[in-house]
């Protein structure tokens, strides 16, 4: 075993003896998101590389600490990807923080969520063994499906030391067409079209304008365009609209302001919250910004069979993420407590400590 | 660090349920359910006594049928309170035992489930009960022009309910997905008897991913009751690639081949020589029977991308050394391509009495070096094998000919299944792709995970079900039966599972 496992290992088992926490941090640019961090930082980053990677095989395997730049550009020098594309949030991002953190990008509805690209892990649990779950197969349903559980666990399961992830090649075209909607007609239109057989890969409205990216073969590209109607945008625009909005670098993301995230069914009416709102995921997701209330705006989401986090900012005094009901939050404590039964991971980050 | 460190008993022993007051039980549920709801003669649990694999075979205490998620409520609730064990059924397809019932359980069969609650084509999802056949899903929503696309072999057959069990995928998953990437949520009772709903109509929710446990869990967690499936808009159009070649390997370079040209096409299977010469025979399907190999590669999208596709998997096939290669001309070509593929396990059951079918997953570039192991193990063993797998995934599903009645075959067949999930580990792979442990695999957990895993996923089992009543005794080896394991592993020709009664 690696020198720095071990020393990891003892330290999870030290923490633990201790009662203390540990926050596994990477890069550090998913600081912002969760509930406030206490404990002792875990460093991953000093284990970093890319462990295996097979183009033919589309799996990548990287240690937790490996820069996400660096997998995705080993992945583009073969016309491969990550297609969920997770934001980054800042130069420093990690593989394992990407997985920690959960979060995906627009082409989350077209193409599925980070979770549905975990194949597996191996990890340091809170009793400081050192575990694999899942492999580097497509298929695998030996076993509990742990390696999954830890997409958007937040470090507060099991500091992952290796992942591995299904890639996909990029499309072999893209194009963004625009149109002048209202959000409501916005919505209607993104759901009738997400029956079709569309090459549809991203959609993004804001302030009367929808944004629709096309992912696929050039000529169905053609045909989809012919069908679909709106203005072309410029390559290199949508580039950029495209990366801005992943890494909320959009305008829509830059003020100060609290911003809220609901995720919801995809085909629900414009929700009634008075607030800047961008709409992602062909409706499903829906960004807020503001002082909101965080009741209101949780009873809106649930109103509506989704639910809200307060994803950048605020006062994360009220919780950052939906209160999970009764049944399901006594599941979620026990199974952190398979994992991590002294609570020595990311104390707190989840929900507050009771 | 205090007791939380202890794993469950459960992890080390299958616990003891021989104490269970049969007559105590039938009264119990016979309070709680109508008469028809309820079998527990001898003769009427006949037909529950093994699911796909048939060379298990157990009958239960009694069998459930609930109409309404109340009656599951209360079957439960008896269960847990009387300490019995609830192994829940779906359409009795599984190939791994997962549904095999406990001698001294209940079998909670959600057959009477059947109904689907609703179908949104605006939002594309449909809400179903578990029992809902796969395939009558994608019939309900061809007026809407969507499908539900995961599509196991045992579509017309098999239940949703058991899909989410088994994580069940099929030969279009490697473009669509498994059903844990097709199903947003489980509504599902734990053996406590209260309700949970798991996952939503949003795109993912607060807290862990339990959706993500549930799936594969093989009735282990809790018992769904309700699941809400995504539906894919129909392709307009899919057009099918049949490749031979005169070399295996050079067929699996050729798999290879297609991914690295950047393409992922709708399906990607194959079958080696002695496969299509048994389908050959069942349905004329046109295979090249002088081929080593045969390659099915599917394409489909709108015309103009089919035809796109279709063009550069040709040249990526021919540059691989296809000797021949033939594209579908139309839907009823296609089909036909098709129709020995689908065929191939009832053709197995034509050419043989028995075949044991395996599920390894190993990674592609291995698959050449797989089906070499096969052919020396054929000679071990002295059994003949045919394999069709989802090449495209790297599952394979190699099917083990023999009869049951010549003493000894059964024997070989299992060993002979043994080595094959070994080497699948061995060759970095998995010893179950989509047809899950159930009571087959249980002893091969063993090489796969350690001792430390073993026990993390009993206590993943033991955050839903606590006593460990939900099909105890599957899935997940106890340490003691790891034990034992290698023990037998050093002694040959022992008989696994001498405890379970066997035809
Ligand atoms: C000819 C043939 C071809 C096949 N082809 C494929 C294939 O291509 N791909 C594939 O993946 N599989 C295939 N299978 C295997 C099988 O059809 C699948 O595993 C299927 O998902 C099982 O569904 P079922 O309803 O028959 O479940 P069952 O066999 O009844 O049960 C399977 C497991 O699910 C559990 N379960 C069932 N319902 C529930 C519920 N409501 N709640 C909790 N647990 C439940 C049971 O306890 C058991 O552990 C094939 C089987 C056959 C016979």
């Amino acid at each position: 075993m690696d020198e720095l496992i071990r020393e990891w290992r003892d330290r999870v088992r030290a923490s633990a003896s201790r009662g203390e926490s540990l926050q596994l941090r990477g890069g550090g640019t998913k600081d912002f998101y969760g509930g406030p961090t206490a404990g002792e930082i875990l460093d991953s980053r000093d284990y970093a590389g890319v462990v295996a990677y097979e183009p033919t095989e589309l799996v990548i395997t990287a240690r937790c600490g490996t820069p996400l730049a660096d997998l995705q550009s080993v992945l583009a020098e073969r016309g491969q990807e990550l297609p969920f594309e997770p934001p980054a949030f800042g130069e420093g991002a990690t593989v394992g923080g990407c997985v920690a953190a959960g979060l995906s990008g627009p082409r989350r509805s077209s193409v599925g969520a980070l979770r549905d690209f975990v194949l597996g892990t191996r990890i340091i649990d809170g009793r400081g063994e050192v575990l694999r779950f899942g492999g580097q197969v497509m298929k695998n349903v030996a076993g509990y499906d742990v390696s999954r559980l830890m997409a958007g666990s937040l470090g507060t399961l099991a500091l992952m030391l290796e992942v591995s992830l299904k890639v996909l090649p990029k499309p072999v075209a893209e194009r963004t067409l625009r149109f002048e909607l209202q959000q409501a007609e916005a919505l209607s239109r993104l759901n009738a079209w997400g029956g079709r057989p569309l090459p549809i890969g991203a959609s993004f409205w804001h302030d009367g304008v929808l944004s629709l990216r096309l992912c696929g073969a050039e000529a169905a590209i053609d045909a989809a365009g012919r069908e679909l109607g709106g203005d072309v945008v410029a390559a290199d625009e949508a580039t950029a609209l495209w990366r801005d909005l992943r890494e909320h670098r959009h305008p829509f993301f830059q003020s100060g302001e609290a911003l809220w995230r609901l995720a919801v069914p995809s085909d629900v009416a414009v929700l009634p919250l008075e607030a800047p709102v961008a709409v992602e995921w062909g409706g499903a997701q829906r960004w807020f910004r503001g002082g909101l209330p965080a009741q209101r705006v949780r009873e809106v989401a649930e109103a509506v069979g989704g639910h809200a986090t307060l994803f950048r900012g605020g006062d994360k005094g009220d919780g950052v993420f939906h209160p999970l009901p009764a049944t399901i939050a006594r599941i979620n404590r026990r199974v952190k407590e398979a994992l991590d039964p002294e609570d020595v991971f990311g104390r707190g980050r989840m929900y507050p400590v009771d | 660090m205090g007791e939380r460190n202890e794993a469950p008993a459960m992890a080390q022993r299958e616990a003891d349920f021989s104490k269970v007051d049969r007559a105590r039980l039938v009264e119990a549920l016979a309070g709680a359910l109508p008469a028809q709801c309820l079998l527990h003669a001898q003769e009427d649990l006949q037909p529950y006594e093994c699911d796909g694999l048939s060379v298990y075979r157990q009958v239960p205490m009694a069998v459930v049928l609930p109409r309404t998620e109340a009656q599951v409520v209360a079957v439960l609730r008896i269960c847990s309170e009387q300490g019995v064990p609830v192994v829940a059924r779906g359409a009795g397809t599984g190939l791994s035992g997962g549904a095999l019932p406990h001698a001294h359980g209940v079998v909670l069969s959600l057959a009477r489930f059947n109904r689907i609650l609703e179908l949104d084509a605006n939002a594309r999802i449909a809400v179903v009960q578990p029992g809902v056949r796969n395939l009558a899903i994608s019939e309900a929503a061809a007026a809407h022009g969507l499908y539900y696309a995961p599509d196991p072999s045992s579509q017309i057959a098999c239940s949703i309910g058991g899909n989410v069990a088994e994580n069940a995928g099929g030969v279009h998953c490697l473009k669509y997905g498994l059903t844990v990437h097709n199903v947003v949520r489980v509504r599902a009772v734990t053996i406590d008897g209260e309700i949970v709903e798991i996952g939503s109509r949003a795109p993912d929710g607060p807290g862990y991913d339990l959706l993500a446990l549930m799936h594969g869990s093989e009735g282990m967690l809790a018992v769904v009751t309700e699941i809400t499936v995504r539906l894919t808009p129909k392709p307009r159009l899919a057009r099918c690639i049949l490749a031979s070649f005169d070399d295996v390997a050079k067929a699996g370079d050729a798999v290879a081949a297609v991914i690295a040209a950047g393409i992922i096409p709708a399906g990607l299977e194959m079958m080696d020589q002695p496969a299509t010469a048994a389908v050959e025979q069942f349905v004329q399907a046109g295979y090249n029977l002088a081929a080593a190999a045969i390659l099915l590669c599917e394409s489909d999208g709108t015309p103009e991308e089919v035809a796109d596709e279709i063009e550069r998997m040709r040249v990526v096939l021919e540059a691989s050394g296809a000797t021949e290669i033939r594209i579908s001309g139309d839907e009823a070509e296609r089909l036909k391509f098709w129709a020995g593929r689908k065929a191939a396990f009832p053709a197995a059951g034509r050419i043989s009495p028995d075949y044991y079918c395996m599920d390894g997953t190993i990674p592609r570039k291995r698959v050449g070096e797989m089906l070499l192991a096969i052919q020396g193990m054929e000679r071990k063993y002295g059994l003949r094998c045919i394999n069709v797998f989802h090449a495209g995934d790297g599952n394979m599903h190699p099917l083990i000919l023999f009869d049951a009645n010549q003493p000894g075959e059964l024997d070989r067949a299992e060993a002979f299944g043994a080595d094959i999930l070994e080497l699948s580990v061995a060759l970095g792979g998995t010893i179950t792709g989509e047809h899950g442990v159930g009571i087959e695999k249980i002893n091969q957990m063993c090489s796969q995970f350690t001792t430390p895993e073993i026990e993390t996923f009993f206590r993943v089992k033991a955050a839903f079900d606590p006593a460990g009543l939900l099909n105890p005794g599957k899935a997940i080896p106890t340490l003691n039966r790891c034990a034992e394991y290698g023990r037998m592993r050093v002694s040959n020709g022992q008989l696994p599972h001498a405890d379970i009664e066997r035809f």
